[in-house]
């Protein structure tokens, strides 16, 4: 991928006024008033009215003399396949040739701000949702000033002009101009001002199968990824930090690291101590050398065990309500049968193939920053604060992500601040690396959880009464999302998914307890449904048998009638033969269905148990997403969050013992492996309604239809994650 | 001094022979396709071919390379069992982040140089060691079954 960005066609105004331009339209940043909607993850500008945002074209499209189209992305490719989604909204409405479009990653400018959330970032399985409407309208304008510089040209009027495969054509002389051609002049024309979008019958590309264009670079090596990034006269710098959270350098020896060749020189940094060499291996070696002795401070009182015994005393105390319809109590006491359960979920680490790092290159007046990052406003702010510069002085080259999952949507921007501390203590071109070791102990977990839930049942069955208790860190608090996501004390990503359940239950009351300490915590890949949907489908799994019914058929009764995820589940149950097919002996299936960050995901888990340990064989799913962007995108995403919501079920946990993390590279965090795999169908609900999330929405179910299979199996509840601590022989 | 050839090239590198050869090919020769994920061969992303063989480069020391053919990523096009391999690969629609890609295609080309006709289970555990966080394992499955001319099986 190229990630030069000289201008071709924008040359009246220039760029760089354009950009300058586009700032002072779209304002700083504002990201305090735009709010949550219904409570989920859709968000809108409705505070008070504000200027309309103006997206010019030439801000996300450049047509070169030789009819290639560069599509500038505003967000962040990290697997997801934005740089194939996003540019498919531009090309279906300017008319491209698709065969000619490539893709360059965007610099942070106000107007690659994300439209709802006012700040230029990736995440929230948002990126497409929040684009639909604005880059069909990118697209769109181009090609109307496409065909008016065409009709000027010719002399003819626009109306008896059109556009098709990057070129204008006026039918009846016959006269055809490639964009190539017209993208000078059609730069000059002012915008148009009124767009009208295709309807969706006239989709040449949206809905289409397509291929991902950032594929042929990610199979020659030549991909960039921050780690790929050479400055001259750069340097690496591997950092000790402290193996407590919180804790502070006291004193330190660095005598044996400075003799390893290649060392130039030994820093104290605010994270800990940092060794900058000609290269990676010997700073590594230079930095394990060091000698530090920490004031560790009060992260070292933290133990697993301790934290979980508190947590869940903690689920057994009024909490703060989240949500509460009926009376509970009442509820309990007409009930015809009760259960209840406890649940433990671990802290859980990103660990994204590629381990975290950063290149700075800081000048008396300047900061260049090459990363993957998912967050680059607030990077860009943080940065400047830190190197007191104005923030129009720092840049960002936003590079392939090597998996992002949340943790590299830092809302403190841990890695990037310390980074150009860096930078500021060696006084360089520096590359911060943080080995596998690092990352996996350096904090920023999802967080850890206990939950208690309370559920009755009718006579007939259906659920009357269910009280629901989640204790675990806010990851909202003390950031900027706070001001709308924190509301009256209730951190929404914190319940989201157990304060939405869409079952019918007259009495229901939500509670919820964010306990404080010092470990680190963020979102993670379906941030709270990554807990949220376990609990609360094993749970609903539970009542389903306490009343004798078949899981998918209880699941659909206590559904309302329109619902949108009866959709999913009996697409799931209906391709998986639910009820229907002999599974091989000593197989089951589980289900599960979910809704997260707008989209609605239903997945039938075929489960056996070999050796006393869990196999997984086929996984059906039944997604509805709104309507289809790239059908390739959502299979790829879908397996891809299967494999991630599997690795965390069967195998993750971030364990802490006197304030150390336990576990260090991925014998002892380990994601799934290949011979672990199950086979994955993933099927589409054909739908045409507004695009909603595909990144994420694929996670959560997988572990509850995973853990109801093996109750199937066994007769025994799955209430601690992860499984594999536990022994079926 | 090392002597080392690399994708049929030779060329001295002034370092500890102990470095690994992963930062050897990164640091000294900004040869970044093989990529760093774990240092302790559990993940595969820094697999290469020393003398046709998939090798783990994060603990192979440098000195170890001296005197064999290294094929990196860079270099794997230039065989036609490679393109092949690369040809699977960009017909599947493997990558999704893409980072444990070049390992992945290094590991599958050395599995078929072996075996041709690698059956499922042979698959599987020529592929084991090889992480991938996006779970692009059963289009991995795909690519090698239809590089070795096989019917690939459902993703």
């Amino acid at each position: 991928m190229k990630t030069q960005m000289n201008n071709i066609t924008a040359q009246n105004p220039s760029r760089r006024q354009f950009l300058k331009d586009s700032a002072a339209l779209m304002g700083g940043l504002v990201i305090g008033f735009y709010l949550p909607m219904k409570g989920g993850r859709a968000y809108a500008a409705e505070a008070q009215p504000q200027p309309k945002p103006v997206y010019p074209p030439n801000a996300f499209i450049r047509i070169a003399p030789d009819d290639s189209i560069t599509i500038v992305v505003n967000k962040s490719e990290m697997g997801q396949g934005v740089y194939t989604s996003l540019p498919m909204l531009i090309a279906e409405e300017l008319e491209a040739d698709w065969s000619r479009i490539s893709v360059e990653s965007a610099p942070v400018a106000a107007v690659y701000n994300h439209t709802a959330f006012g700040m230029q970032m990736t995440g929230g399985s948002t990126s497409v949702t929040s684009s639909w409407e604005q880059l069909r309208r990118v697209g769109a304008s181009g090609r109307i000033m496409l065909i008016r510089a065409a009709a000027q040209q010719w002399g003819v009027p626009e109306s008896e002009c059109h556009a098709e495969n990057s070129q204008v054509i006026h039918a009846n002389s016959g006269k055809k101009l490639s964009y190539g051609k017209l993208a000078d002049a059609a730069a000059r024309l002012p915008l148009p001002d009124n767009v009208a979008l295709k309807s969706p019958k006239d989709f040449k590309i949206i809905g289409k199968p397509t291929k991902r264009l950032d594929t042929p670079a990610k199979i020659n090596g030549s991909a960039q990824f921050g780690l790929d990034i050479y400055l001259p006269g750069m340097l690496t710098v591997v950092i000790a930090r402290s193996p407590v959270f919180g804790g502070k350098v006291k004193s330190f020896d660095a005598t044996e690291a400075r003799k390893v060749a290649g060392v130039q020189g030994v820093y104290q940094v605010p994270t800990g101590i940092a060794v900058a060499a000609t290269g990676f291996w010997p700073a590594k070696t230079a930095r394990d050398l060091l000698e530090i002795e920490w004031d560790e401070g009060p992260g070292a009182a933290l133990s697993t065990p301790k934290m979980r015994a508190e947590f869940l005393a903690l689920a057994k105390t009024p909490g703060a309500v989240a949500r509460k319809d009926g009376d509970t109590v009442q509820g309990f006491k007409m009930a015809h049968k009760s259960i209840s359960a406890e649940y433990e979920i671990p802290y859980l680490a990103h660990a994204a193939m590629e381990p975290l790092n950063v290149v700075v290159d800081l000048k008396p007046d300047h900061c260049s920053i090459w990363t993957g990052t998912q967050m680059q406003t607030v990077d860009a702010m943080m940065a400047a604060k830190t190197a007191g510069l104005k923030p129009e002085q720092v840049e960002i080259h936003t590079t392939f992500l090597g998996g992002g999952f949340g943790r590299r949507a830092n809302p403190r921007s841990d890695f990037v601040i310390e980074a150009v501390q860096v930078a500021m203590a060696v006084g360089q071109p520096v590359k911060v690396v943080w080995t596998r070791e690092d990352d996996m102990r350096g904090g920023n977990y999802r967080p850890m959880w206990a939950d208690h839930i309370e559920a009755g049942i009718a006579r007939n069955g259906k659920p009357l009464a269910w009280k629901h208790t989640l204790v675990g860190q806010s990851i909202i608090a003390d950031t900027p999302f706070a001001a709308f996501l924190i509301q009256n004390g209730i951190d929404v990503t914190s319940v989201e998914g157990a304060a939405t359940l869409p079952y019918m239950i007259p009495n229901l009351q939500i509670e919820l307890h964010s306990p404080e300490n010092a470990v680190p915590v963020q979102w993670w890949r379906s941030v709270g449904h990554s807990h949220t949907a376990f609990v609360v489908e094993t749970m609903i799994d539970e009542l389903a048998h306490l009343s004798g019914k078949d899981p998918v058929a209880y699941r659909l009764g206590i559904l309302p009638a329109d619902s949108r995820y009866r959709g999913v589940l009996k697409l799931a149950a209906d391709k998986a033969d639910w009820g229907k097919k002999k599974l091989a002996a000593g197989h089951a299936y589980g289900v599960a269905v979910h809704k997260s960050f707008d989209s609605y995901v239903a997945e039938i888990a075929e489960v056996s148990l070999e050796n006393g340990k869990i196999r997984m064989h086929r996984v059906v799913a039944a997604v509805d997403c709104g309507m289809v962007i790239n059908p390739d995108g959502i299979h790829q995403q879908i397996e891809s969050a299967i494999v991630y919501g599997l690795s965390a079920a069967l195998h993750g946990a971030i364990t802490l013992e006197n304030g150390r993390v336990m576990q260090s590279n991925f014998h002892d965090y380990a994601p799934l492996r290949f011979s672990e795999m199950p086979r994955v169908e993933v099927h589409i609900v054909a739908s045409s309604e507004v695009p909603t999330g595909i990144g994420e929405p694929g996670v959560p179910p997988i572990a509850p239809a995973v853990a109801n299979a093996v109750f199937k199996l066994t007769g025994k509840r799955l209430r601690r994650m992860p499984f594999d601590q536990e022994s079926f022989a | 001094m090392i002597t080392l050839t690399i994708n049929g090239t030779r060329t001295k590198v002034d370092t500890d022979p102990g470095t690994p050869l992963l930062w050897v090919l990164r640091d000294h020769l900004q040869l970044t396709g093989t990529k760093y994920g774990c240092g302790i061969a559990q993940c595969g992303a820094c697999t290469v071919h020393l003398d046709g063989r998939a090798v783990r480069s994060c603990v192979t020391p440098v000195s170890m390379a001296s005197g064999k053919q290294v094929t990196t990523i860079e270099g794997l096009a230039e065989t036609a069992l490679g393109k092949t391999v690369q040809a699977a690969w960009q017909e599947v629609d493997v990558p999704q982040c893409g980072y444990c890609q070049s390992g992945q295609i290094m590991a599958a080309t050395a599995l078929l140089k072996e075996n041709p006709h690698p059956s499922e289970s042979q698959i599987s555990a020529a592929m084991d060691g090889i992480l991938c966080r996006c779970g692009t394992y059963n289009r991995i499955r795909s690519a090698i079954q239809k590089a070795a001319g096989q019917k690939g099986g459902a993703v």
